[in-house]
């Protein structure tokens, strides 16, 4: 992992601030955030809930406008003051990966179509796409049940699914909100290897947020977000482990 | 992969519910044209059977159907003679209401010259009418069968022969005559006090009263020719095929024409604003999907296809329906109905543009829809 460190960081964020409304209702629930979160990192994020962990990840996913600040993804300037990419839906496309707590899949698609289709609408063509979705679904171990619709799906299997469309375009940075929430403790170990193997084979920047501390092994590095501001729990490129030896 | 049609598929039960709401309505706007269209034919139908270029009638009149029109019986020997005519033909027209198994049955009578314009050309069954009294030609929809035997007057008429579409342009089956028993029943019904005056010598002293004469003009004359010819008798009056047509389509049908295209007017506005309605509501149901396309970076383009696919799959399949269902129940209903290929491409068209322009507020509210939906719970 030392070579990451002299690679430009995949998500660089900068004095980064997001409030929702205005006058007495105004809620600042992103305060002067900074992050680099580099290529092969798996980084979790944890905090109380209301702490802001889901609008910072929405804000690098660009799902959110930040209020002021600076966003780089991959190198590109995405964001500083406004939004300097005409195209945001396309950005996501291509370089993000998102999986969520609620898995999101689309319910009038069956699995392989789930999958497929996040590839068709990047532009390949049918077969290729059946194919590379296949694969995935081989990958996650849910291939067998490619024909289903996503309603009689368990929650691990959905959760899979998900991944593995979050996974189809090859992003560089996979975004993932509260992942494991509905997974027992084997399931969420197999999603956060997964993950892990994905950061390291792909060299994608991986982001986590969670409160679930059966998973707290998993990561690189771990940031702390209370009242939207961030803190560091330890060095960067320190091993897990020995985060939770410390705790 | 198509979206719209796996979109219908995982919904299929409230799809097929909606086409099938929107093809009964359709289907009424198509048999709302077909009526009118019916209307228009029937009122037409009386005119055009006898294929004449020429209308003689009463002066002043617009008769036969538009005004009443009286001519004395020897008109068609006068016409006849004229140079530029063809063949001419005596016409007699009355309603009249006959018992039938204790119900009463409305017919419309024609009494015409076997061998001159006036009479039906060709009937669906048994014979047409021959040289003897007491005969008749009954359309079927009067529900007569041949040989039945039928009381008009003081006389007693068999059902010889059977016409189809033949109705008056009230509706009334028309049942034809020999011109001299049709001239005998008008006589027969006239008021007892005419009647009498009649007897007693008084105008008009004879039975020989005919409604109108038909003529067709020999081969390379104009009618017009013959119209202006016939008006120097001051006491007859000339009228086109065309213009006996315009007289009928105006002062008769003009009305319920009128009618009828308002009534389709707010029909169409009506599916309009349904159509929309759905096409809103099956978008509101998609918000989380659609929150959730755009989340993982389709573009407008995908959404805004999937909303009018979904859309002119609705018009095409109601309208099939519709006009599938319109073709099964025309013949059910008391008055013709009758359907055009061109009228059915005309709705069918802008169906098509209703429901196109109606998903405009799908696709408006769909676009609005922010990717941060999909996250909440
Ligand atoms: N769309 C929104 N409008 C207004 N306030 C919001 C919105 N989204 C989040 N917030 C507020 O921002 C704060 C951070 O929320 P969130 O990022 O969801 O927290 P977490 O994911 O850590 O539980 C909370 O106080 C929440 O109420
Ligand atoms: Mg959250």
């Amino acid at each position: 992992m030392a070579a990451s460190i002299t690679t430009p960081p995949l998500v660089d964020i900068q004095n980064l601030s997001k409030s929702f409304g205005q006058g007495d209702g105004r809620v600042d629930a992103l305060k002067h955030i900074d992050l680099q979160v580099y290529a092969g990192q798996v980084v979790g994020l944890l905090g109380p809930s209301g702490s802001g962990k889901s609008t910072l990840l929405n804000v690098i996913g660009c799902i959110l406008e930040p209020s002021s600040g600076r966003v780089a993804l991959d190198g590109q300037v995405v964001y500083d003051g406004r939004w300097l990419q005409k195209d945001l839906r396309r950005l996501r496309l291509d370089r993000i990966g998102f999986i969520f707590q609620f898995h999101n899949l689309l319910p009038f698609l069956n699995v392989l179509e789930n999958v497929a289709v996040v590839l068709e609408i990047a532009g390949a063509g049918t077969g290729p796409a059946r194919q590379r979705a296949l694969e995935l679904l081989q990958y996650l171990q849910v291939e067998h049940r490619r024909e289903v619709m996503p309603s009689s799906l368990s929650g691990g299997e959905a959760q899979r699914v998900a991944i593995a469309r979050a996974l189809a375009n090859r992003p560089r940075i996979i975004l993932a909100d509260e992942p494991t929430a509905a997974l027992d403790s084997e399931r969420a170990g197999v999603v956060m290897d997964l993950l892990r193997k994905v950061a390291a084979e792909q060299g994608a920047a991986v982001l986590v947020v969670t409160h679930d501390e059966k998973i707290f092994d998993r990561f690189d590095q771990m940031f702390y977000l209370r009242d939207g501001m961030l803190a560091d729990i330890d060095g960067p490129h320190t091993r897990s482990k020995d985060v939770a030896e410390r705790r | 992969m198509n979206l719209a049609l796996r979109d219908i598929r995982h919904n299929l039960g409230r799809f097929v519910l909606t086409c099938l709401g929107l093809s009964l309505l359709l289907g009424l706007v198509l048999s709302m044209i077909g009526i009118y269209r019916g209307l228009v034919e029937e009122a037409l139908s009386l005119s055009r059977t006898p294929r004449a270029d020429l209308w003689v009638v009463e002066a002043g009149k617009r008769g036969p159907f538009a005004e009443s029109s009286r001519i004395p019986g020897d008109t068609r020997e006068v016409i006849a003679s004229l140079s530029r005519v063809a063949a001419a033909g005596s016409l007699t027209y009355q309603s009249v209401e006959a018992l039938r198994s204790g119900g009463k049955l409305r017919l419309y009578v024609v009494g015409y010259e076997p061998g001159r314009p006036g009479g039906p050309e060709n009937v669906t069954a048994g014979r047409t009418m021959g040289r003897s009294h007491y005969e008749m030609l009954a359309d079927v929809k009067s529900g007569l069968v041949l040989g039945e035997q039928v009381r008009l007057g003081r006389n007693v008429f068999t059902v010889v022969g059977l016409t189809r579409d033949q109705v008056s342009s009230g509706g009334d089956p028309v049942a034809y005559l020999m011109l001299q028993d049709a001239q005998r029943l008008q006589f027969e019904l006239e008021p007892p006090v005419a009647r009498r005056e009649a007897e007693r010598g008084a105008p008009p002293a004879t039975t020989d009263v005919v409604n109108a004469v038909v003529a067709r003009v020999a081969p390379g004359t104009a009618p017009g020719q013959l119209v202006e010819a016939v008006g120097r008798w001051k006491h007859l009056t000339a009228l086109s095929q065309s213009a006996q047509e315009d007289v009928l389509t105006k002062s008769v049908v003009d009305k319920s024409r009128r009618q009828i295209g308002l009534f389709t007017v707010i029909l169409l506005a009506v599916s309009s604003v349904i159509i929309a309605l759905i096409l809103y509501t099956m978008t509101m149901d998609k918000v989380r999907e659609i929150a959730t396309l755009k989340l993982i970076g389709a573009p407008d383009a995908t959404i805004i296809g999937l909303i009018i696919q979904e859309a002119v799959a609705m018009a095409v399949i109601g309208f099939s329906l519709g006009a599938l269902l319109i073709n099964l129940a025309k013949d059910f209903f008391p008055r013709r109905v009758i359907l055009l290929p061109g009228d059915g491409l005309a709705l069918a068209v802008v169906v098509l543009v209703l429901c196109v322009l109606a998903s405009g507020m799908g696709v408006r509210l769909a676009l609005k829809i922010e990717p941060a939906v999909a996250l909440g719970g």
